[in-house]
């Protein structure tokens, strides 16, 4: 059943919320400036509550059930994070308070900070960019600003593997790099051929998604890095899988130069029905100097014989690529990833990635005879099947998606990667049990059946859901996107 | 615990893919690297956990210990107890991004009913379903203005009284392209009114930046500058802090072409910086223009009434290397913090919270410039926010007041080089008379020295 908007809902007169009456003298109202209408509804506190909790019941969510959308981590977000990110002495710190006065919440960027260095293999990181798209950007700006140093102009492009994630061209073509993409072999991993033929003094660097979204490991990621820097170039790599090398390889041991973390895939912070992200970006020695404005770093050494602190500061690296955004990052995500770090453990993390990946290979195993696994080969926390079979021509893998939420699970990632034919790209994560990726296997299984015997089953749905399939022609045609509410005047 | 394998289950699942060990799965992987030894501390449980950053958090003083009237760009408000507990509600905060709409309508209608509220509070046509800040929100906008003119006008026009901050974003967005950017480079003084930017208008003008309320708390009426702007055939961007528009002209009232802003006071914690919640709305003229999420309604194939993201062409995982922005994950959740904040207040309550702030700022900047030394820096309209000049280094006046567990507000010396004197003070509903009075007494206490 459809729910109405709020501006059908409103009723003239009710409050929601009251505010207490000014306790100074008032002061005149700036006439000329002031504004006559104000299109806000008129709800009760009651109504609110109703519309919002009615509103969440018509989405499917982690919590609620499999969500298996590759590439996108959607692990179980422990409650516990919610409390501590809530805690009094973080949720109401002004960011630009003085460093004296916040050196709890400088304390614990600094050791995330760290971490994350310690994780990924590297020297240095900065907590500010505010998703994985935006420390890509960063990325790219840091590589920039590497070449720059050293006079070397000429560096205008930049190689990206077909198999890479969605945002890194548009990343790069905003930096004003020129684009350059790279076929895969048919293993899956960058073809090194196409790659010697751009190893040259223009090359900035490469883009390297590993595991990549085809969810394979690249075999030659040691060769492909060695070529890079041969020709000068450095090598960025898209953390967004980093679920499956906890513990596991740091990136930073094998050549990646730069790297951002995305802290709400790998380290359980909600994904929020689209955001907030956070992206950190971690580098080498030779990049430190590059990294965002600010990054927090000691600026007074404590005495640990006395007891005494080190004092934390924020610090603007020497030759800073500048800021990426205002104030120092997405603090609220710093807290959670803190707390999910710290009750793991080294060991804890790289349990979480053995399971990823183990998860991910038994879902293989039980679906390889019934769908087309067009790179098969051992997977990383993901995997590529085809949604298409000879004998069902009429099926995509689009009716495959809309069929699986008649099981209760939300599909796979769609049409994505490009390379493969009517992609269903499958992530199940460390968090899900064998029965869950049993009864998720039979489930596709059954649909492969059903679209040979009855493909109009999966034409039609889903069946079960609140709504069916929607009208996007329509969407996009008649473009309403705000409901023009007719409120009183004030 | 967040694993819930048996080692029967992981017994299970290993003949099944046919391999004796875990390790097995690892084989494609550089040997000489594999399995690190990572140097973190020991794994805590939860109640652990909890004390230790209850420790940690112990060691800040925030706005509910000290009294403060530090603003500058992030403000201290009421969030009422209904937004937060809507956003603790599962269903919304471990979704993600709704790519499959049959299953996702609570977060495109709330989207929907987001777009709405902001085109609505700031009088433009459409608007986005979030960018990452009010700094990011302009460094877009600034984007979407030079993709706008096909980088024919590349150059941009920032005033100096946007926030450093987004300035500052703007210009690493923009180091490595062929934008050019102008205006606070010393071009025109800090203290010029927006009439001050029109001469640096030419055909090669793209966009205009001007912020409402500016970086120091005045209040312009920016028609004749719209006028101006248009005549040039560029376009303007108003960067806005969104409680101000609970009372005062929306800016498409003044003919804005984009308007940005920053909606953390829309109920949404401080949290040391973020994440907050970029606005960004146009007319419906650049709306292929513009980048991020949009919602639009539609229907399902039953006839009800739904939502889907639209013009989804436009966007980086189908355009690739030729969109205007990389823009993927936004900001969902504190767009809906702030579309619950907005629904509750309603149109009386953001007028009665916008009220309480005008009223106590004029309060506090009345009192604060009746004291020996200290003296308004101008006689243009203020909201919430207005700087005052001392009769000392504000850093000191700052840093004496601080050890009285009070934050006067914000020094801006460092961002403005010869304004060394003065302090940026904000005032919200959070902020008492007495409060005030005591803010009052310590300036007056300090200015001798």
């Amino acid at each position: 059943m459809a729910e109405h908007l709020m501006c059908e809902l409103s009723v003239p007169g009710r409050i929601g919320f009251q505010f207490p009456d000014p306790d100074v003298p008032t002061a005149p109202l700036p006439e000329g400036l002031l504004r006559d209408d104000l299109p806000l509804p008129e709800l009760a506190e009651i109504d609110v509550v109703r519309y919002f909790t009615r509103l969440s019941q018509l989405n499917h969510s982690v919590d609620t059930g499999f969500y298996p959308l590759g590439s996108c981590t959607m692990k179980y977000n422990p409650k516990i994070n919610e409390e501590t990110a809530r805690i009094q002495g973080f949720a109401n710190l002004h960011p630009l308070q003085p460093i004296e006065t916040s050196q709890g919440a400088l304390a614990l960027m600094y050791h995330l900070q760290l971490w994350l260095n310690e994780i990924g293999g590297f020297a240095g990181t900065s907590l500010q960019p505010a998703a994985g798209a935006h420390g890509e950007l960063t990325g790219v700006l840091i590589i920039r600003a590497y070449h720059r140093s050293r006079g070397d102009t000429k560096r205008n492009k930049i190689l990206i593997p077909d198999s890479a994630h969605g945002t890194n061209p548009a990343t790069s073509a905003m930096s004003g790099l020129q684009v350059i993409e790279l076929r895969s072999d048919e293993r899956g991993n960058v073809d090194l051929e196409a790659l010697r033929e751009h190893c040259d003094d223009t090359l900035a660097g490469l883009m390297l998604t590993n595991p990549n979204t085809l969810g394979l490991f690249d075999e030659n990621v040691e060769e492909v890095n060695r070529l890079v820097h041969e020709a000068g170039g450095l090598i960025y790599g898209d953390g967004a899988n980093m679920n499956a090398l906890l513990g596991i390889i740091r990136p930073g041991d094998i050549g990646i130069d730069v790297l951002h973390y995305n802290l709400h895939k790998t380290f359980s912070t909600p994904h929020g029905g689209g955001g907030p992200g956070s992206g950190p970006v971690s580098v080498t020695e030779e990049l430190v100097e590059f990294l965002p404005d600010p990054v927090v770093d000691i600026v007074e050494p404590g005495d640990e014989e006395q007891g005494v602190p080190p004092l934390y500061g924020l610090v603007a690296p020497p030759q800073t690529v500048g800021r990426v955004k205002a104030f120092q990052g997405h603090f609220g995500m710093f807290v959670r990833a803190y707390t999910y770090i710290r009750m793991h453990g080294a060991e804890g993390l790289r349990n979480v990635s053995e399971y990823a990946v183990l998860n991910a290979n038994y879902l293989l195993a039980l679906l390889r005879d019934t769908y087309h696994i067009p790179y098969d080969r051992v997977c990383m926390h993901e995997f590529v099947a085809e949604g298409r079979w000879a004998d069902a021509p009429d099926i995509h893998a689009l009716d495959v998606a809309k069929r699986l939420m008649d099981f209760n699970f939300h599909p796979p990632t769609n049409y994505f990667p490009l390379i493969v034919h009517e992609a269903l790209m499958i992530e199940p994560t460390e968090t899900e049990s064998k029965e869950t990726l049993d009864a998720f296997a039979n489930a596709l299984i059954q649909i492969a059946e059903e679209a040979r015997s009855d493909p109009e089953m999966l034409k039609s749905a889903p069946h079960t859901t609140p709504f069916g399939r929607l009208d996007e022609v329509k969407a996009a045609k008649e473009l309403v996107l705000c409901c023009v509410p007719q409120y009183e005047k004030l | 615990m967040f694993t819930p394998h048996t080692k029967e289950d992981r017994d299970a699942m290993l003949r099944t893919i046919g391999i004796d060990r875990i390790e097995d799965l690892f084989k494609d992987l550089p040997a000489d690297h594999r399995n690190p030894e990572l140097n973190l501390p020991p794994a805590l449980t939860e109640i652990e956990v909890l004390t230790e950053l209850q420790d940690i958090a112990w060691a800040n003083d925030t706005t509910r210990e000290l009294v403060s009237f530090l603003g500058a760009g992030a403000y201290n408000h009421y969030s009422p107890a209904v937004v937060d507990a809507i956003l603790r509600r599962g269903e919304f905060f471990t979704a993600y991004t709704p790519y499959q709409p049959e299953i996702s309508q609570g977060t495109l209608q709330a989207i929907f009913e987001y777009q709405s509220m902001i085109a609505g509070l700031t009088g433009m046509d459409v608007c986005n379903a979030s960018h990452y800040d009010g700094a990011t929100a302009v460094a877009e906008a600034v984007n979407m203005a030079y993709h706008n003119f096909r980088g024919k006008r590349p150059k941009v026009i920032l005033s100096p009284g946007v926030h450093p901050h987004y300035r500052e974003t703007v210009r690493t967005y923009t180091h490595d392209s062929e934008v050019i950017l102008a205006g606070d480079q010393g071009e025109v003084a800090e203290d010029a009114g927006p009439e001050a930017l029109i001469p640096l208008i030419d055909d090669t003008t793209g966009l205009v930046v001007v912020a409402y309320p500016d970086f120091f708390g005045r209040i312009h009426d920016f028609t004749e500058l719209a006028e101006a702007v248009h005549e040039a055939g560029a376009l303007l961007s108003i960067s806005v802090n969104p409680i101000t528009l609970g009372l005062l002209k929306a800016p498409g009232e003044f003919g804005a072409d984009i308007v940005t802003g920053e909606g953390q006071s829309l109920g949404i914690p401080l949290s040391y910086g973020g994440p907050y919640l970029g606005l960004f709305a146009t007319r419906q003229k650049y709306v292929r223009k513009m980048a991020g999420r949009l919602a639009g309604e539609t229907i399902d194939n039953r006839g009800q009434r739904a939502y889907v993201l639209t013009l989804t062409a436009r966007e980086q995982h189908i355009r690739r290397d030729r969109a205007t922005s990389n823009i993927c994950t936004n900001q969902g959740l504190l767009a809906l913090a702030a579309t619950v904040y907005l629904s509750l207040l309603g149109q009386h309550g953001l007028r009665q919270v916008a009220e309480l702030c005008y009223h106590k700022a004029h309060y506090a900047a009345d009192q604060i410039s009746g004291i020996k030394g200290y003296e308004l820096w101008s006689d243009q309209p203020f909201f919430n926010e207005f700087l005052i000049r001392c009769p000392r280094p504000s850093q000191e006046i700052y840093e004496h007041l601080l050890e009285h567990n009070l934050i006067a507000g914000y020094p801006v010396g460092n961002d403005y080089p010869g304004f060394e004197n003065y302090l940026l003070i904000a005032v919200t509903e959070m902020n008492t008379k007495e409060d005030i009075d005591w803010l009052v007494a310590g300036l007056e206490e300090v200015s001798n020295g």
